[in-house]
């Protein structure tokens, strides 16, 4: 089972049945046209390429219209994505896939644009303690000491320091389906999935 | 977007909500689960805050019991909530009551509503 390409609308809350309240984060996802089936032959490779949304005609061009058009797409979609599948005979070109494909209980995986966050400090970034907030201690939220002196007499790599945090691609695995609406086209996800409102992910089994 | 957001809310919001503020005398009864057995019970007392919109709205409610103050939240939208009666409204010229932590007995209560 491939995935979808989907956009994130925010988060809310669903009571279940023993009337606990259960995260959710709503997705609308799909449907996404299958563009392009590449296989071993051809490109090296077994995937399929799906899109998602549609593009203002201004906004793409002559090449990427054309590979839409065989695709049976009337507009070019806004995101192009593929997904590895075992055996790509199973599905042609211009089928769609939608939500329908999960139900609830699935587990899924989200990947995403997670937020980007600037400049951090390492207690923000890396979870670093600082020094304590009271009891006579200056306050402070540097990171100490990064490593012996005159040998190394360097800093060793991958020393966790302060700098730009967030605005990655981040996935998050074993994310419970709660709900599918096929008609609107949305998943329910229980709890947060990466990245802003409106932004762009992927989900896949 | 934030709107279809409501729009998934509003499905599951409860209609037969009766108005009530804090203030109000309310009677809430609830489902509790004992074991496999359910059953509902009821919890009447004070409403002293009603927080938060849409599906995540909740109140407070406030009682007294064996000179015990005893204070419980309710989500309003909850199906365990089976239903909430009001008994008595109360006028009051704040939002959130919670100086009625404080105070016990007479200087306790409050003076209840003309309705016009």
């Amino acid at each position: 089972m491939p995935g979808l390409i989907g956009k994130k609308v925010g988060m809310t809350r669903i009571f279940d049945e023993d009337g606990v309240q259960v995260p959710v984060t709503v997705i609308e996802a799909g449907p996404c046209p299958v563009v392009q089936v590449k296989s071993e032959e051809t490109d090296g490779y077994v995937s399929i390429q799906v899109g998602f949304g549609s593009r203002k005609e201004k906004h793409s061009t002559q090449a990427i219209r054309g590979h839409a058009a065989k695709a049976g797409l009337d507009a070019a979609p806004r995101l192009l994505r593929e997904f590895s599948v075992a055996e790509g005979d199973e599905y042609e070109v211009g089928q769609e896939l939608t939500v329908e494909q999960f139900e609830a209980g699935d587990r899924v995986k989200v990947t995403g644009s997670s937020k980007g966050r600037g400049f951090q400090g390492v207690v923000k970034r890396y979870g670093f303690a600082g020094r304590p907030g009271g009891h006579g201690h200056p306050m402070s939220r540097t990171p100490g000491s990064i490593g012996p002196g005159t040998d190394p007499s360097r800093v060793i790599k991958g020393k966790k320091l302060p700098g730009r945090m967030g605005g990655t691609r981040t996935t998050i695995r074993n994310l419970q389906v709660v709900r599918v609406d096929g008609e609107r086209n949305l998943l329910f996800l229980k709890g947060g999935v990466p990245g802003a409102r409106d932004g762009y992910v992927l989900i896949s089994k | 977007m934030a709107d279809l957001i409501q729009e998934i809310e509003k499905a599951e919001l409860r209609d037969d909500a009766p108005d009530f503020a804090p203030g109000d005398t309310v009677r809430v009864a609830y489902l509790v689960k004992e074991g496999a057995k359910e059953r509902i019970q009821n919890f009447e007392g004070v409403c002293i805050a009603r927080k938060n919109g849409g599906l995540a709205e909740t109140f407070t409610v406030r009682k007294i019991s064996s000179g015990v103050g005893v204070e419980r939240i309710f989500p309003l939208h909850a199906p365990t909530v089976t239903a909430i009666e009001v008994v008595r409204r109360g006028r009051v010229r704040r939002a959130k009551l919670y100086y009625l932590r404080g105070r016990r007995g007479k200087a306790a209560r409050i003076r209840e509503k003309r309705l016009r």
